[in-house]
Formats: C-alpha cells, structure tokens, sequence
C-alpha cells in the first residue's frame, strides 16, 4: 500500500543511488531524526539518559564499529573492550594535555588513536584467519588493558590508578563532569552516532564495503579475482577501531566519568558488543542498533521486573539475566542467524505486498 | 651454585605444573574440536558448572535454593545429609552426561550444517547459560572444594633439594596430583580412542561426517559421548582448579587461558595441547620471574595471548596441527 517502490520515479543517477530508494523508508528516517534530536532532548531526564539513551546510543557506536569488523569483513574479534579502553584513555589523556580544545575533536582524535592501534593488532589478520584471529585478539584485549593498568603515565599518576573526566565543553556548553545536563550529553552522544552510521553506512555501500565483504564470502576468491587482502583488512580494522574507539571515549568521558580500566573494559565488554551484533545481526547497520538497544533495554527491563515487581534479590536476577542473555542466543543462531535485522527485513518484504500478497 | 639459577629451576618447575592445568582444560577443547569440529568456549564454564554441582552435591545443598525461597518465601537451604566424595563425583559425572545430551538435543542439532563461526558463537551463548544456571542452582559465592587431594608442601622434594642445592624447592602436591592424573587421563584417552570401538568410530566421525554416517555410526550417540568425555576432562580440571583456588567464577576464565595453548599446540592434536600447555605455563612463570619486574608485575594476564599471537604468525596451524590447505 505505502511501503513500494512503484510511482516513486527517479529522474537522477543521484536520486537511483540514494541509501533509502523508498518513499516510506526516507520519510522514516527524517522522522527518527527529528524525534531524536528535535523532541528527545527536551523531555530528558537525568534518569532516562543515565540508564537507558546514553549507554544505547554508545553501544550502538560500538556496535556499529564492530560490526563492519565482524559482520562485513569477517574478522572476528574479541578484543572490543581493549580497543575502548584505548578510545577512553587517550581521551582521558587528550583532556587532560589540552584542556581548551573542544570536546569534539577530542573524541575524534581518540578514535583515530585508537584505528592506529587497531590497525597494529590487525596485522596479525594478514596470517592467521577463523578461530585463530578471534583468540589473536584477545591479546589486544589483555595486553591493552594491563597496559593501562600498570603504566601510570596513562592515569597521570593518580593515587586511586582510576581516570576521572574533568569539566570540559563544547561552544561553552558543558558535556563532561557530574554538572553536565543530561540533554547536552544526549544530543552530544547522538552527534557522534549519527555521523558514524551515515559514514557506515556509505562504506558499506560502497567500493570498500563490497572489497570487506568479498573477503569475508571467500578470501581466497577475493584475493583471485583482484581484491588487496592486506588493504581491505587493514581499512576494516582500521574504521571498526575507530569507531570502537569514538565509543570507548564517550563511554569514559560522557557517561561514567570515572573508569577503572580492568572492570569497565574488561573481556565481558568485548562479548557484550559481540552478542549485541548477533543478536542484531551480522553485517546489517540497523541490526547494530537493534542488538544494542536490546541488550541494554533486558537488563533494566529484568531489573524493574524481577527486582522491583516481584521483589527477588538483585543477585538472583543478575543470574537470571545470564541464563536469558545466553538461552536468547543460541535461540536466535538457530532460529534467526541473522538476527533482528533479517526479522526486520522479512517483516519489510510482507509491508511491500501488504494488503495483497498474491 | 648462584642463586639466581636454583630460583629459575623451581620457577620452571611450577611453570611446568601450572601448564599441566591448562593442558587438562585444553584437552577439553581438542576432543570436541577433533570429533565435530565445534570449538567449544564452554569448556571453562563446563569445568565450573561440574566444581560446583560436585561441592553442592558433597554438601548436600537444594539446588535452586535461592530462587525457590525468592519465589514461594520458604527458606530451604540444605537436605542435611553429606555425600562422600567418591560417590559425590560420581553423581556429578551423571549430570555431565545428562548436560551433554541436553547440548545435543537442544542446541548442536539444531546447528548442524552451519558455518563454525556460528557454532563457536552458540558455544558462547551456552556459556553464559550455563554461567547462569550454575550460580542459580547452587549461589554464586566462593566455595571450597576438598575431596580429600593432599595439598601444601612436599617435604620430600623440599629436603631432598635442600640437600643438593642448600635451597628447598616449593612443589605443592596438589601440583603433582594434578600431573599424575593429568598423564592417566592422556593414556586412558589415547588408549579409548585407538583401542575401543567408540573410540574409532569417533575418530571416523571427526575424519568424515558423512562417510562415518555411510558406515553406520550413529553421529548423535558419538557427540553426545563426545561431549560426556569432555564433560568428564570439565570435571577432572574442576576438581583441580576448585582444589586449587576455590570454586568461583575466575574458574571459567581459565578456559581463556587454555585458548592459547591450544593455538600452540593445534587445536586437533592431543599431544599438542599438552606441550603447548606446558610451553604456556613455563614461559609466563619465567617471563614474570625474570622481566615481570621491570615491567610492573601481572604480566601472567597478557604473555601467553602474546606469545602465541606471535608464533603463529610465523606458523599458523600451531605446534602440531594438521596443514591448512586452502582451496577455492
């Protein structure tokens, strides 16, 4: 009825390769964006963004980073958490070296700091492949965080070994620090999401986005018929770190303030973002979204359930989720091992006949 | 001698006891690996999981206590009753072979066919499950496990080197328990797998799904008996690490520690996963005896993932793995 692409006349090459060719699906899109940052911002609350936008909106980041790592290139990684503590602290460090800059390009920098170093522990990607990649990178994973751990000059010598975001702002705004409002942090998190996705996005659509996904159908076809392994692993690594890295950064600065590296970033970190992709599905940028904003909405959901309604012992409810989390992902690989976003894709293809499938 | 030296030989010496743990928690994973080419991330947790329903069994706990109290308002804790060791593993092996028939039927069956990364992320999934389950059934604190190991010093060595070094040695005896049980098991696994019938057929099913199939091989019984032994290695590394450490949570993170030897030694040889192990655990300990100093402590998080993301590059099928022959 509304959601084809019939009557929908494109009288440009511009108009034919637009990221939304259908009507609906555009329209979707302006309206989410005006929502999230014409309406949201002015009906926040400390509590909503501390529990539920902020940590959904970094994920996603996240998510998204891993995502084309994972989803798109193949590259499986366990190393998230590392490459986010990498994001936090040079962020952490960027802050504290530079106190004027703005904010903005802070977090930027981090996340090129942190494709750097992705990029060094994706080198390894050029030899050893599957498996052996996935527990390659957890090195990344511990050496980094030990790293951080151990090496004062990361946390400037402070007495606790802990990172505190001091006060900084954005055109005079404030953004880090326990006075920032909650809307400033909101829109500025969201900033950062919305860019990361329409550059996602693009790359995936593009030259580069089809290069990762010829290596990650069959490297050894890909390498044949011309694609450079070393330069598409290379970039994969290199953006996914970058946005892990964007993540991480805001996730220390904007949203906790306060980091203890081994207990924030830690190996749980790296799996939380993996389920959120599989659970979203590989290789599908809305599936980023939905995976995060599905593993951070169970939790609370479980918490206001379980906890406040029922009345049962926060320990056992943090069980239960474990056995949810877990019992909900093998149901979606056998299930759905596309994940959410297939379910969204079928549920696209029924709108497109609706009302009349045959 | 200079003192420096006798130092290195204990460290060497426990290093080499240590990697006998991780050899035992990688084996796990080879024979799952081998059989159905699952590589399976629940190996730790399955360790865990057996550490924990064997000390709630020993103890006599209800399981799911805690949330039968949170949900009726009872307040049952126990039975009141101990069960002896022996008989207490025993039991406990039952429930590892039931868990790995649940596996079969509820989760692998399902996933037969797909691509292994697939199956590598549904071992995530049960690992958390089973996380989960275990902490419900038998609460999340720290236990400790005693079925009767001998544990502290052993004199014997300590006043033999004393005599020959004028420097005892520190060997704890669990250490040594654990490797003579862990070289039992070895023999007992080749012995099963080259001289019994299942034990070829098993070795069949790893070789060729299909041709196994073709000769009549049931692939359900061989994976459920797969994962049973596996269950049973689970066990045997749950008895040793509980012994050890205590029954907590850190026990499932061993499993981690147990991927880079099995990136040492190849994930499909059986020998290999011991050498690796025991390459893991000497140089992590040598490595923090000699530079962890100089470099602030705590390097035994890191060294083993770094050493092997290092090897391989320069051989990607591990110590003793099949070569990867790579077609289109």
């Amino acid at each position: 009825m509304f959601y084809r692409e019939a009557g929908d006349f494109k009288v440009s090459y511009v108009d034919d390769s637009q990221t939304f060719p259908i009507k609906f699906d555009r329209y979707r899109y302006y309206v989410v964006l005006a929502v999230a940052f014409g309406i949201i911002p002015f009906i926040i609350n400390d509590y909503w963004a501390n529990a539920l936008l902020l940590p959904f909106l970094i994920y996603a980041i996240a998510a998204i980073g891993l995502n084309i790592l994972v989803g798109y290139c193949g590259q499986v990684s366990l190393g998230t958490g590392g490459f986010m503590a990498v994001g936090a602290y040079a962020c952490y460090k960027l802050m504290t070296a530079f106190p004027d800059v703005s904010m903005f390009i802070h977090v930027i920098l981090a996340g090129g700091i942190t494709a750097i170093v992705g990029v060094l522990f994706g080198l390894p990607s050029l030899r050893i492949k599957g498996f052996y990649l996935a527990v390659a990178t957890l090195a990344a994973q511990f050496f980094l965080v030990w790293l951080f751990n151990r090496v004062p000059w990361f946390y400037n010598y402070s007495a606790s070994g802990q990172i505190n975001a001091p006060e900084r702002d954005v055109f005079g705004i404030i953004i880090t620090g326990p006075n920032a409002p909650a809307w400033a942090t909101y829109v500025f998190c969201l900033i950062f999401l919305t860019l990361c996705a329409v550059v996602a996005r693009n790359l995936t659509r593009g030259t580069t986005g089809r290069t990762w996904m010829a290596i990650r159908d069959m490297d050894i076809a890909a390498e044949i018929i011309g694609v450079n392994p070393l330069k598409a692993k290379l970039t994969a690594f290199a953006v996914s770190s970058f946005f892990v890295g964007i993540s991480g950064a805001l996730f220390f600065a904007v949203y906790l303030g306060a980091v203890e590296v081994g207990e924030v970033f830690g190996i749980q970190k790296s799996f939380l973002v993996l389920f959120m992709i599989i659970i979203g599905g590989l290789g599908s940028i809305f599936g980023s979204f939905a995976g995060a904003a599905f593993l951070v909405l169970l939790p609370v959901v479980l918490k206001v359930v379980g906890a406040d309604w029922m009345g049962w012992p926060t320990d056992i409810v943090a069980h239960l989720q474990l056995v949810i989390v877990g019992a909900l992902i093998i149901l979606f690989l056998i299930l759905e091992p596309h994940g959410l976003a297939q379910l969204w894709r079928v549920a696209k293809e029924k709108l497109r006949l609706w009302p009349f499938p045959h | 001698m200079p003192e420096q030296l006798v130092f290195g030989m204990e460290v060497i010496l426990n290093g080499l006891m240590a990697g006998v743990l991780y050899a035992l928690v990688a084996l796990g994973f080879v024979l799952i690996y081998k059989a159905s080419g699952i590589f399976n991330y629940a190996q730790g947790v399955m360790a865990l999981f057996a550490a924990m329903t064997l000390v709630g069994i020993m103890n006599g706990q209800v399981p799911f206590s805690h949330l039968i109290n949170a949900i009726f308002g009872t307040h049952i804790h126990y039975f009141g009753w101990n069960v002896p060791a022996l008989f207490a593993i025993l039991l406990t092996m039952a429930v590892m072979v039931l868990l790995a028939w649940a596996v079969q039927r509820f989760v692998m069956r399902h996933l037969v066919g797909q691509e292994p990364i697939i199956l590598f992320m549904a071992t995530i999934g049960l690992a958390y499950f089973l996380e989960g389950v275990a902490d419900l059934m038998w609460g999340s604190e720290i236990k400790t496990l005693d079925v009767g190991l001998p544990q502290g010093i052993n004199l014997w060595i300590d006043e033999s080197t004393f005599n020959i070094f004028g420097y005892g040695f520190f060997i704890d005896n669990l250490d040594i328990v654990a490797t003579v049980i862990a070289a039992l098991l070895v023999a007992a696994l080749v012995a099963f797998s080259q001289y019994t019938k299942q034990g070829r057929a098993m070795r069949a099913v790893a070789d060729d799904h299909q041709a196994a199939l073709s000769v009549g091989i049931s692939l359900n019984f061989i994976w459920i008996m797969v994962w049973s032994v596996a269950g049973f290695v689970a066990l045997v590394a749950g008895i040793m690490w509980g012994t050890k450490s205590g029954v907590q949570f850190s026990l499932s993170l061993i499993a981690l520690k147990a991927l880079p030897v099995l990136m040492l030694g190849g994930f499909t040889s059986i020998p290999g996963a011991i050498v690796g192990g025991l390459i893991i655990g000497v140089g992590e300990k040598l490595f923090e005896f000699t530079l962890g100093p100089a470099l602030g402590g705590a390097t035994e998080n890191w060294f083993a993932y770094v050493l092997a993301l290092i090897f391989l590059v320069f051989r990607p099928q591990g110590l003793f793995g099949e070569k990867i022959i790579e077609r289109v």
